[in-house]
């Protein structure tokens, strides 16, 4: 297993936010995870990183992860992609994508050269400050500088919001071409929509724990479940 | 006129290169760890005293390297096994602690050294003048302070500009967490950055100490100008602490130099104010002492975010 997350729960302060949390990721899978706004999508990938205490198990690779300071998860192939695309905004688009590589005597499969081939924006802005950057930029520049560092798992939280259609086509793209290269990925999103093609898993999230799992098309069909948890 | 003109601007550049030594390692650590270091000064302390013992087996050269090491590693030994700890609990719980560290570090150096001045004074070769200006001396050591100095921060800026740690230091300074999710160990970046900004201060001190008297009272007559210095140029920015250092300098430097009174500044403005009187007679030399607080109180008042930073204090 790449990925296993057993009874997970996470606070803020006194809110209980998670409320024992399921799930487990096959080596290569693409899993989405949906949920509407509020339901611990996003804390459940914070508290897998660290960023929010975790309480219960989180395996990775077989190996106990929670509670551990994220530098030493991310080393050991767990790469994240947070909703605010923290970009480094005194920093150059190449440099962002530099400090993605965590070790520079042993070059991963992904180059920064790649990357700016791939989006003609980020190339030409390459030596600029990445704080100049449209959001759809920013989010292309996050994803990239997270692949840099060669994870075998990447988490990615809600890459599409408030970005142009024409860009979320963009974003799938590059979603598709990491799943090519056998990188597993939690994808977080609201709505089926680009995880629909993608994904070979879905799970939905309610009120802090896991309420559904199956394939896309299984999540199509379950009517009942989209009317409850998924649409407004 | 111009020989006071032309030596106050030298020794108030000086002094104020010497306050940003201090402030930049102070607001570095304050930017990126949110850490407003009360004992920075008292490092500069230890610096000064270090490099007076050390001086003593070595000679000035090799003690001016090894004494800002030994107070780098100290400073780093604090943040590895005191802030980071304390850290848990909260930024008062950060301030109480540097608080309490610096009284604990002017104890300890009076316990040490006595509570009087040391005998710390650079090489008998570098007392004589390096040039002479209508009568007036410059000593080569002051002249070796101010390459130093600039060095320092030629090395300073190579290191956040040009340097892969300097990168992760920039890049923490707004997103420190990000930097940890990318496999980079942040609280080892911490630690370095403490260590480096005391090993400044330190290194403040080496020179620093010669020019300035070391004495148990050193830290404490520093340590509030350099805050104001930080909180003038703009908190957590380095350039406006560049600055606001050489503003403070000259200011101060200037005060002290000019051989005037109150009275005949604002008389020189148009006022009529009795020279004799109790405000008029006051020396501007008198005020020096006091002006960087009153440069503190109109920032606060006018410029809240100081001359070059982008959060409030
Ligand atoms: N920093 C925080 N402090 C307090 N409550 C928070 C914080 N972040 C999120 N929450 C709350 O936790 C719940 C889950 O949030 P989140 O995991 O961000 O949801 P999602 O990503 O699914 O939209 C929400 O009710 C939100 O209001
Ligand atoms: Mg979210």
């Amino acid at each position: 297993m790449m990925l296993e997350v057993n009874d997970l729960h996470a606070y803020y302060g006194k809110s209980h936010i998670l409320n024992g949390v399921n799930f487990a990721m096959q080596e290569g899978e693409v899993v989405a995870l949906l949920g509407r706004n509020g339901v611990g999508r996003s804390t459940t990938v914070k508290s897998i990183m660290g960023e929010v205490p975790p309480q219960g198990s989180i395996r990775f690779r077989g190996e106990e992860i929670a509670g551990m300071p994220n530098h030493r998860i991310a080393r050991r192939g767990l790469g994240y992609v947070p909703e605010d695309r923290d970009i480094f905004p005194t920093l150059t688009v190449r440099q962002n994508l530099e400090l993605g590589i965590k070790n520079t005597r042993k070059p991963g499969k992904w180059k920064v050269e790649q990357f700016l081939d791939m989006f003609p924006n980020l190339a030409r802005r390459a030596d600029a400050p990445a704080g100049v950057l449209s959001g759809g930029e920013k989010q292309m520049l996050t994803i990239s500088r997270t692949l840099m560092g060669d994870p075998e798992l990447i988490m990615i939280d809600e890459p599409t919001e408030g970005l142009a259609p024409l860009i979320v086509k963009q974003i799938g793209e590059l979603i598709s071409e990491i799943a090519k290269a056998g990188v597993s990925i939690l994808l977080v999103e609201q709505k089926l929509s680009i995880a629909m093609d993608i994904s070979h898993r879905v799970l939905v999230m309610g009120h802090g724990q896991i309420v559904f799992e199956g394939t896309p098309e299984e999540l199509r069909e379950d009517e009942a479940t989209r009317k409850e948890w998924l649409e407004v | 006129m111009l020989e006071i003109v032309i030596f106050s601007t030298l020794n108030g550049i000086l002094y104020g290169l010497l306050l940003f030594m201090l402030s930049s390692g102070l607001t570095l650590i304050f930017s990126m760890m949110g850490v407003l270091n009360f004992a920075h000064a008292s490092f500069y302390m230890l610096g000064a005293y270090f490099a007076y013992t050390l001086g003593m087996h070595t000679g000035f050269w090799p003690a001016l390297i090894l004494a800002p090491l030994l107070v780098g590693a100290l400073g780093a030994l604090v943040e590895r096994f005191g802030l980071r700890r304390v850290h848990a609990n909260g930024h008062v719980a950060e301030l109480l602690f540097t608080f309490g560290l610096a009284y604990v570090i002017d104890e300890l150096v009076q316990m040490m050294w006595g509570t009087v001045a040391v005998a710390y004074r650079e090489p008998a070769y570098m007392r004589e003048p390096l040039f002479t200006l209508f009568g007036t001396d410059y000593s080569i050591f002051r002249g070796v302070v101010i390459l130093i100095s600039i060095l320092m921060f030629v090395a300073l800026w190579y290191l956040l500009k040009k340097t892969r740690v300097g990168l992760m230091i920039r890049a923490a300074l707004t997103h420190g967490e990000m930097v940890g999710h990318l496999g980079h160990n942040v609280p080892r970046l911490f630690m370095g950055v403490f260590g480096f900004g005391c090993a400044l201060a330190g290194l403040a001190g080496v020179i620093g100490g010669p020019i300035m008297s070391t004495e148990p009272g050193m830290a404490a007559t520093l340590g509030p100008i350099v805050f104001v210095v930080v909180v003038v140029g703009g908190m957590g920015s380095l350039q406006g602490a560049f600055y606001a250092s050489l503003l403070i300098g000259l200011i101060q430097t200037f005060f002290v130099a000019v051989n005037a009174s109150v009275a005949d500044v604002v008389n020189a403005m148009g006022a009529n104010l009795d020279p004799y009187g109790e405000l008029g007679r006051i020396s501007l030399a008198t005020l020096a002492p006091m002006t960087p607080f009153i440069l503190l109180v109109l920032i606060l008042i006018f410029r809240p975010r100081g001359l070059m930073g982008e959060l409030e204090p």
